[in-house]
């Protein structure tokens, strides 16, 4: 960790652990500023939270949404679920595999897309849907999957 | 001055509802023309999102599917000749697909802006809460009890009778934990609710904390809702300031507040102890079941646990009478039940109508049959623990009671479509694959038993004679039958009805002939 990053954590830490159940706040409280949960940050958060590493690091790998390593500089969140499915959801998971050589998770030989798979975005009623960079599309056609990971190489507005 | 009117929901905007109002904005400004623009909620009406709607004498007239290159022509049309538009949809309110709907928890959807307290009193909001602020705590529990509520969430389990256990368990503390997981594929109801009627949302739970005598409320949220928990969290600063949150609520002598927890993408945080120890800030391990949430909840006191949509039906149940909710529906399926379409579906969307319609009325009416055109090969019903349903099983009614009896459940109420293309062979691996990847890992049929089903069906569907088919056929039946039977939640239990399900009807998806499978 960083002296930056630690001074981060730190901070969080006063603001959360002492609210009832504060781990997963604190948690998501982290990976949004530092971008994923650096293991280093681990033994730190066990002391405030009185609790082990190894419940710290279990809570950790229990949940999807936490990573312990900083992700690419795009993320693309494919839903993989049923409507999605149906509706040809696996085709975009298919265009991914041939044209970024990413399978079904990973970060793309460039590392800078991150794709990782998700199970509903509640978008269902417009079926193919995914998330890049925090922002749901859907109805996503072939079309429309190359036109965005165009707009990422493009620069403008990445980030 | 004109009046147009542009869904703010996320679904809406990731298929360009942002994009259409910004042009709006643009384009009026060029012309030098006055323009109230208005982000409400969304209709439900999805398939014709972006949904644009402008006032006219006779109602709202509604634009279909528009896109920003239309916007200019719109704005040049004459208001008394709307319906000549090529995108009118004509009046929104005189839709077949809306007006013959009932919608109780979903009345304000399309017409008002979701962070307008204004526009939620004005059309109804905290009445409910005005009358149970007088009443007495047993009162309330009463009026939940007769109006015949049963919990949303799946389960189905009378909400009455957990309120009643609640409100009986002696306590220092007690809470109400909103359960916004909504995992299910198909299912976008909670969501639309949370991102277009907030407050209705926070008036249930607010009432069920006078009701239960709890202080304290939570709303865990999945993290894949980001613009709801945006949305929760507005609305809650709102509601503080205006007296319905905080202390002496509505000037009833007790206090509440309410707490917005995101979830950490775990589809099993939606099973309520799961959720429960999510909230403890532990990993999300099922509980064994007695002592119930509702005696030994959160952080070991008596909490009343209940989906989304049975919390936002407590409002109405109060301000209008439980008399009232009980005319809608049939046999012990009272209310309205939130149907949703979705997947290869021609009209996507929120169906709000009393218990009774059958399958058929849903997918085919409503839905319109398969977006692709091509013929309905299944329905799913209930997310990804319900059973595929085949078209000759469609005039099933849909109420608890009728879905049991043929093996299927109504679940949260989503139904995804599926057309002749979909392989169900394919579907049941995802089943079990699908219950591997988000299974707690308490009990060995679920844990072990789902990445065994995987590779179970993987040897099914490559098997080459008829021997080993039907070898690895009985070893997944009897795998089906373990963890039905030995699972300590839904997850692992109720993954073999997709799975069961694809099998009896769709046999040969799986190389098999029907007469292998009737053995
Ligand atoms: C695997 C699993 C997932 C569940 N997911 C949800 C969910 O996302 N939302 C929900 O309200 N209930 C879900 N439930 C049901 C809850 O356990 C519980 O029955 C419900 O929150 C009770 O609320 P209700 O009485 O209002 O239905 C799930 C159950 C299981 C077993
Ligand atoms: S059935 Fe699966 S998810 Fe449910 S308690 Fe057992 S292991 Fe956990
Ligand atoms: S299944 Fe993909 S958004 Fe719901």
């Amino acid at each position: 960790m960083t002296p930056e990053q630690q001074t981060a954590v730190e901070g969080l830490l006063r603001s959360h652990a002492a609210a009832p159940g504060g781990l997963l706040p604190l948690l998501h409280a982290v990976q949004d500023q530092l971008g994923y949960l650096p293991p280093a940050a681990v033994p730190l958060i066990a002391s405030a939270f009185n609790r082990t590493r190894a419940e710290i690091e279990g809570v950790i790998s229990f949940y999807h949404d936490f990573h312990t390593e900083p992700p690419a500089r795009h993320t693309l969140r494919l839903c993989r679920a049923e409507a999605c499915q149906c509706m040809g959801g696996e085709a975009l998971a298919a265009q991914l595999r041939d044209s970024l050589g990413l399978p079904d998770e990973g970060v793309s030989a460039d590392g800078e897309l991150g794709l990782i798979p998700v199970y509903c975005l509640g978008a269902c009623a417009c079926a193919p849907a995914l998330e890049l960079d925090g922002r749901l599309h859907a109805r996503v056609t072939p079309d429309k999957l190359r036109q965005l990971l165009q707009g990422l190489k493009g620069g403008e507005g990445a980030c | 001055m004109l009046t147009v009117y542009i869904p703010m929901d996320s679904v809406a905007c990731a298929v360009g509802a942002d994009d259409v109002a910004q042009r709006f904005a643009e384009e009026a400004a060029r012309r030098g023309m006055a323009l109230d623009i208005r982000r409400t909620s969304s209709r439900g009406l999805f398939w014709l999102e972006p949904l644009v709607e402008v006032d006219t004498p006779h109602g709202r007239a509604g634009f279909r599917t528009v896109t920003p290159e239309d916007v200019s022509g719109l704005l040049a049309i004459d208001m008394a000749a709307v319906r000549d538009h090529l995108l009118s949809i004509g009046l929104v309110d005189e839709l077949p697909y809306l007006k013959s709907q009932q919608r109780l928890l979903f009345a304000r959807a399309g017409l008002t802006r979701p962070l307008s307290l204004d526009d939620y009193l004005a059309a109804g909001g905290y009445q409910g809460l005005e009358k149970a602020a007088a009443m007495s705590g047993d009162d309330i529990v009463a009026n939940v009890l007769d109006s015949g509520l049963r919990g949303r969430g799946g389960a189905a389990f009378p909400a009455g009778i957990k309120w009643r256990t609640v409100r009986q368990a002696g306590a220092d503390s007690k809470y109400v934990v909103c359960n916004a997981d909504e995992g299910d594929s198909g299912s976008f109801a909670d969501r639309m609710l949370m991102e277009g009627d907030p407050f209705l949302l926070l008036e249930g739970m607010t009432i069920a904390g006078l009701a239960v005598g709890a202080t304290r409320g939570y709303i865990y949220v999945r993290s894949e809702y980001a613009p709801a928990i945006a949305v929760l969290r507005q609305a809650i600063v709102i509601a503080r300031e205006h007296g319905y949150l905080g202390d002496n609520v509505a000037h009833g002598g007790h206090d509440f507040d309410i707490e917005v927890r995101e979830g950490a993408g775990a589809y099993i945080c939606g099973e309520e102890t799961s959720l429960l120890e999510s909230l403890e800030g532990k990993r999300g391990t099922v509980r064994a079941k007695p002592p119930l949430p509702a005696l030994q909840g959160l952080f070991g006191q008596p909490t009343l646990v209940h989906n989304v949509l049975s919390l936002a039906s407590v409002p109405l149940i109060l301000a209008r009478g439980a008399a009232w909710y009980r005319n809608f529906g049939m046999g012990r399926s009272l209310g309205t039940m939130a149907f949703q379409l979705a997947g290869n579906v021609r009209r996507g969307g929120l169906v709000e109508r009393a218990f009774g319609l059958t399958l058929r009325e849903l997918v085919l009416d409503y839905g319109g049959g398969t977006a692709s055109g091509r013929p309905l090969k299944a329905v799913q019903l209930g997310g990804p623990l319900g059973a595929w349903i085949p078209p000759s099983l469609l005039d099933t009614p849909l109420d608890y009671e009728a879905l049991a009896a043929i093996g299927a459940m109504l679940g949260h109420g989503g139904a995804v479509l599926a057309d002749d293309t979909v392989d169900m062979g394919r579907m049941a691996r995802f089943a079990m694959r699908f219950c591997a990847i988000e299974s707690c890992g308490k009990c060995t049929p679920c844990r072990i038993g789902s990445t065994r089903g995987v590779e179970v069906i993987d040897r099914l569907l490559a098997a080459g004679n008829a021997e080993e088919k039907s070898r690895q056929h009985a070893l997944l039946d009897d795998l089906c039958l373990t963890m039905q039977h030995g699972s300590l939640c839904a997850l692992g239990g109720m993954t073999p009805f997709p799975v069961q399900s694809a099998l009896k009807y769709f046999p040969a998806d799986f190389g098999l002939t029907s007469q292998e499978n009737a053995q």
